[in-house]
């Protein structure tokens, strides 16, 4: 096996032909005649379905064709003879067009020998035929020849006239009605002369027409469909065996009968009943006829079924299978650990293990590990790793138990492989499906802990899209040092800080986190010598810095001072605050950090929140992987002790206005139904002023829509004006931690006009939407405006308007995650295996040339800035210092890089996926 | 219709190069012909090469090919012509 390493051979061309019943027999090891399987003892039967010869699944007995035992013996093909002959399913197609195109009488094709020749050279001409096009170009060729040939009514060669050969769904041909047996089929294939079959695409060496009408058929080894021996000690076939008993049977009874002259009509059902039998041994999702079922009621998994589809061989065995050292259970957060970290439960590390080569350097320490067994407890419970296998140097697996731990340890010598249980420290790969992107899989460092979750830190849900409402992921173990240095080189979870989708973060700050760090850095928000001791304290061994301020004669450290700890000395940077873009601005809207001291200004979502964190991105990007991580670390770990200390909570008391707000709101809402009430009273007398470009009725849709929309939106602002900055929900919506203004207002305020396909509700009833309302009504309730808010709770109209909107929301992400995902499939397997070379070309497997530079810029997403190359305002804002650029005032880029659009367009599901409520409801 | 469809905007710019230019494209590449991108021999630019230049374009000639990019601003491509 080692010999064949680097060995690569190409290959040119592959053949398919089909099997001639000399063929089956000749690799038959033996001739199957009874549907019997095993006799009393369980025994396999000669000659039957189980025959030795066919290969053995039985440890103990011997293969009788090859010798081999059960392991060693691959499975030998046997052969049924079958008393008549039978269609083969699979080939139904390809006899229709060989029966049309051939002359009923003299089984030539029916076209002269000029034209068929004419057919065949021009292929030839065009390369079809050559090694690699062969596969298409002959069906292609098939295709002209025989729709040439099937438009002659008399043969060329012999004058006969033609009849019309129609399918018959599945299995059956007829000519002009009368129906053809397989048998009449094979004898016309039979006459088919070998030139006759090249200009149809046929090689007649390889595969001669008659073969797709079945006269012997091969019977699969055992080894491919085993029975097994349940723990009644009954056995249980496979389902090929089930169906091959079917054909036998039948096989038989059709034989017996046709020998001792039974009536046609006999004769005949059988013949068709085998035929079902091969039908459906061959493919039992045929359309026209029944699936075969088992005892159960449950249907047969025949040849095509084993092969095709998402649970088929290709796509399930053989372009992706099960893997060992994994492990699968739910998530947890943990904001203690680094994001690099993966927090692994005890019984998971000592079932999953490491091998370790057993060298010079580390004999002892191996034969020690070894020695503690495979459950070793350090001083107070502590976790220990010890070994569960020991491979000795001829692969022979021993499995380390308490009670041969010391034995098996000294038997250890240089050679040996030890497979060792997980310590801290240990690189494994973490996933958590759908798989959409390459951060949906990161290297992790394990730290072993207890409990019976993993643990990661907040910080990485954004590239996992996880959340902690019962997600499962997975974890695999690396097997060899190159799979572990190239992991932690490329894989781990620091290295993709900056998401090559949009050059900006992809980890940061989420919910909490962001409203932790807002309270600690908003509004002169400042802590005492005690709160800030613990605060630093999270942060490990640190000094405590000069206090800034003093409340009421007691120094305190303003929560700016603490997070400024946390960031770089030299760090520089000026931008707006996420309060500052919702809502009317205030003071601390402006961020200013310079020299790594938060000036002015409030951390909060675009200050470290996962796709906007400017600070994390500009630290991540200048700074390096290693300096981001430890920034994200210390963040996590700052603001969750802040939102700890001072402690935040919501609830549908945030959303109270005052009564007289209400009020308001109800007036503005009143206006604007009336005002929709006389656009509906001037639509219908005729006086509404027509839009360009629209219809009448459009016309009063649109203004009514406005109207309303603002009602709403000035709904939202009569109550945003009593919820301030104090407020729980406001303080999250503000500071991107979670939901928006508009929640809120829909809560406190209005909820306002539903609509289906952007348009005011408008089916259901003859004329009106439901019939609490007048046809014809055209008013804003008659339509969908919700006046309620989701606080005051809904009328029960408004209830059912409000639900035919939401359900058009569901529908359209269910339809549009399959879409996509089908979508991606078809793109990723068109692009799978490109690559960029050294030359910066982007190239396939054949070292064609795909893109003469990557992205045509050559630039890597990953590193760039939104998807530019350069930062021009940053590298100016570097040189020149923040005042020049402050004072220079640099004209705003005109046109948005594609990063900054694809991050608006990420944002924008995120939201979408969060508003539309991602909980996990029953989805464990 | 006599249609140009060189003044369309989304067709970019063709060029047929020379036997000697072919040869420092590929040796600048360092690549076969066979591993360029292909354009077929009646691809409408291809024609209106033909027609312009007033010579048939065999096989195996390059065409250089400059488009619109939305990456890099404009962007050089190579093609070789092939049948079919």
């Amino acid at each position: 096996m080692m010999a064949m390493r680097g060995v690569t051979k190409r290959v040119r061309a592959i053949k398919f032909a089909l099997l001639s019943p000399d063929e089956i027999r000749r690799m038959s090891a033996t001739k199957i005649i009874t549907a019997d399987t095993y006799d009393d003892d369980g025994f396999p039967i000669d000659m039957g379905l189980m025959d030795l010869h066919l290969g053995v699944i039985e440890p103990g007995l011997r293969c009788k064709t090859c010798g081999g035992r059960v392991d060693d013996c691959p499975g030998h093909f046997g052969h049924i003879d079958l008393a008549m002959p039978a269609i083969h399913v699979g080939f139904v197609k390809e006899l229709k067009t060989l029966l049309q195109a051939t002359c009923r009488s003299c089984g030539r094709l029916l076209l002269t020998k000029e034209e068929a020749t004419s057919f065949l050279e021009a292929a030839k001409r065009a390369g079809a035929l050559s090694t690699a096009n062969e596969a298409i170009g002959s069906i292609q060729l098939m295709k002209l020849t025989a729709k040439a040939a099937t438009k002659r009514q008399i043969c060329p060669h012999c004058s006969a006239e033609q009849m019309k050969v129609t399918l018959d769904k599945p299995t059956a041909f007829r000519e002009d009605g009368h129906k053809l047996t397989p048998k009449e089929v094979r004898e016309r294939l039979e006459r088919i002369p070998d030139d006759d079959l090249r200009p149809l695409g046929i090689n007649p060496d390889i595969a001669r027409p008659e073969w797709m009408v079945i006269t012997a058929l091969p019977v699969p080894p055992v080894t491919v469909r085993p029975s097994i021996t349940l723990e009644s000690g009954d056995r249980s076939e496979d389902d090929l065996t089930h169906k091959l008993v079917d054909v036998l049977r039948i096989n038989q009874r059709l034989r017996e009968n046709r020998d001792a002259g039974a009536p046609q009509l006999i004769v005949e059902d059988l013949w068709e009943l085998l035929q079902y039998h091969i039908t459906t041994f061959i493919d039992n999702q045929t359309s026209g006829i029944p699936p075969a079922r088992h005892r159960s009621g449950r249907p047969l998994r025949t040849l095509v079924q084993r092969l095709k589809g998402k649970e088929g061989r290709f796509r399930s065995n053989l372009s992706g299978k099960r893997v060992n050292f994994s492990a699968r259970t739910v998530i947890s957060p943990d904001p203690l650990i680094s994001i690099n970290e993966v927090g692994l439960p005890v019984v998971a590390a000592r079932e999953l293990t490491v091998p370790v080569h057993v060298q010079d350097y580390n004999l002892d320490i191996v034969k020690d590990w070894v020695q503690r067994g495979p459950e070793p407890v350090g001083e107070n419970g502590k976790y220990m790793p010890g070994v569960n296998y020991v491979i000795r140097p001829d692969g022979r697996r021993i499995r380390v138990t308490d009670k041969n731990a010391e034995t098996v340890s000294e038997a250890v010598e240089l050679g040996y492989i030890a497979e060792r249980q997980l310590v801290d420290g240990d690189i494994v790969l973490f996933n958590r499906q759908p798989s959409l992107h390459r951060m949906s899989m990161l290297a992790h460092e394990v730290r072993v802990m207890d409990g019976k979750t993993f643990r990661l830190n907040l910080a990485v849900c954004p590239p996992y899209n996880a959340d902690f409402d019962g997600d499962e992921m997975n974890l695999h173990v690396l097997q060899s040092e190159e799979a572990r240095a190239e992991a932690k080189v490329l894989m781990r979870v620091q290295e993709h800080i900056l998401s090559p989708r949009f050059g900006g973060p992809v980890i940061g700050a989420i919910h909490d986190h962001i409203t932790g760090a807002f309270l600690m850095t908003f509004g002169g928000s400042s802590f005492n010598r005690e709160e800030t001791a613990y605060l630093l304290s999270l942060l490990g061994d640190r000094p405590l810095p000069k206090p800034d301020i003093k409340v009421e004669g007691e120094p305190h450290w303003s929560g700016r001072l603490l997070f400024s700890t946390i960031l770089p000395k030299d760090l520089t940077l000026t931008f707006r605050a996420s309060i500052g873009s919702i809502g009317e601005d205030v003071e601390e809207s402006t961020v200013s950090i310079v020299n790594g001291k938060v000036i002015s200004g409030v951390v909060d979502e675009k200050a470290i929140g996962a796709f906007k964190g400017k600070i994390v991105e500009k630290i991540a990007r200048d700074r390096g992987s290693e300096a981001a991580r430890q920034f994200i670390d210390e963040t996590t770990r700052l603001a969750m002790g802040t939102i700890m200390l001072k402690g935040f909570t919501t609830g549908i008391d945030d959303e109270d206005i005052p009564e007289e707000a209400k009020r308001e709101i109800a007036e503005v809402l009143d206006r604007a139904m009336t005002e929709v009430t006389n656009l509906v009273q001037a639509y219908k007398a005729g006086e509404l002023e027509q839009m360009p470009g629209r219809s009448l009725e459009e016309t009063l849709e649109v203004e009514a829509m406005k109207k309303l929309g603002r009602a709403r939106d000035d709904a939202g602002q009569i109550a945003g004006r009593h919820l301030g900055l104090e407020n729980s929900a406001v303080i999250m919506a503000r500071s991107g931690a979670r939901g928006s203004m508009l929640n809120l207002s829909q809560m406190a305020g209005c909820i306002g006009q539903q609509a289906v396909r952007g348009e005011r509700l408008s089916r259901g009833y003859w004329k009106r939407t439901l019939p609490h309302f007048l046809p014809e009504d055209l008013g804003a309730k008659a339509k969908g405006f919700v006046t309620s808010s989701y606080k005051s709770g809904l009328r029960p109209t408004e209830y059912f308007f409000h639900s035919m909107g939401g359900r058009e929301g569901l529908v359209d992400t269910a339809v549009r995650t399959s879409r996509s995902g089908y979508m991606q499939r078809r793109l990723i397997n068109a692009l799978e295996d490109l690559k960029v070379m050294q030359d910066g070309t982007v190239r396939n497997t054949s070292r064609t040339i795909i893109q003469f530079r990557f992205g045509e810029d050559g630039i890597n997403p990953m590193r760039s800035v939104g998807g530019d190359a350069v930062d021009v305002d940053d590298v100016l804002m570097e040189v020149l210092g923040p005042e020049a650029v402050k004072a220079g005032k640099l004209p705003k880029r005109e046109m948005a890089g594609y990063g900054a659009q694809e991050r608006d367009f990420l944002v924008e599901i995120a939201d979408d996926a969060e508003a539309l409520g991602d909980e996990d409801g029953g989805n464990l | 219709m006599d249609l140009n469809v060189m003044e369309h905007e989304l067709v970019p710019e063709h060029y047929l190069l020379s036997e000697k230019e072919t040869e420092g494209v590929l040796a600048e590449l360092k690549v076969e012909k066979e591993q360029l991108p292909k354009i077929k021999k009646n691809d409408p630019a291809i024609k209106f090469l033909e027609r312009s230049l007033g010579e048939t374009i065999e096989e195996g000639r390059v065409v250089k090919v400059i488009r619109k990019s939305h990456t890099a601003g404009f962007f050089v491509a190579y093609r070789v012509v092939v049948e079919r």
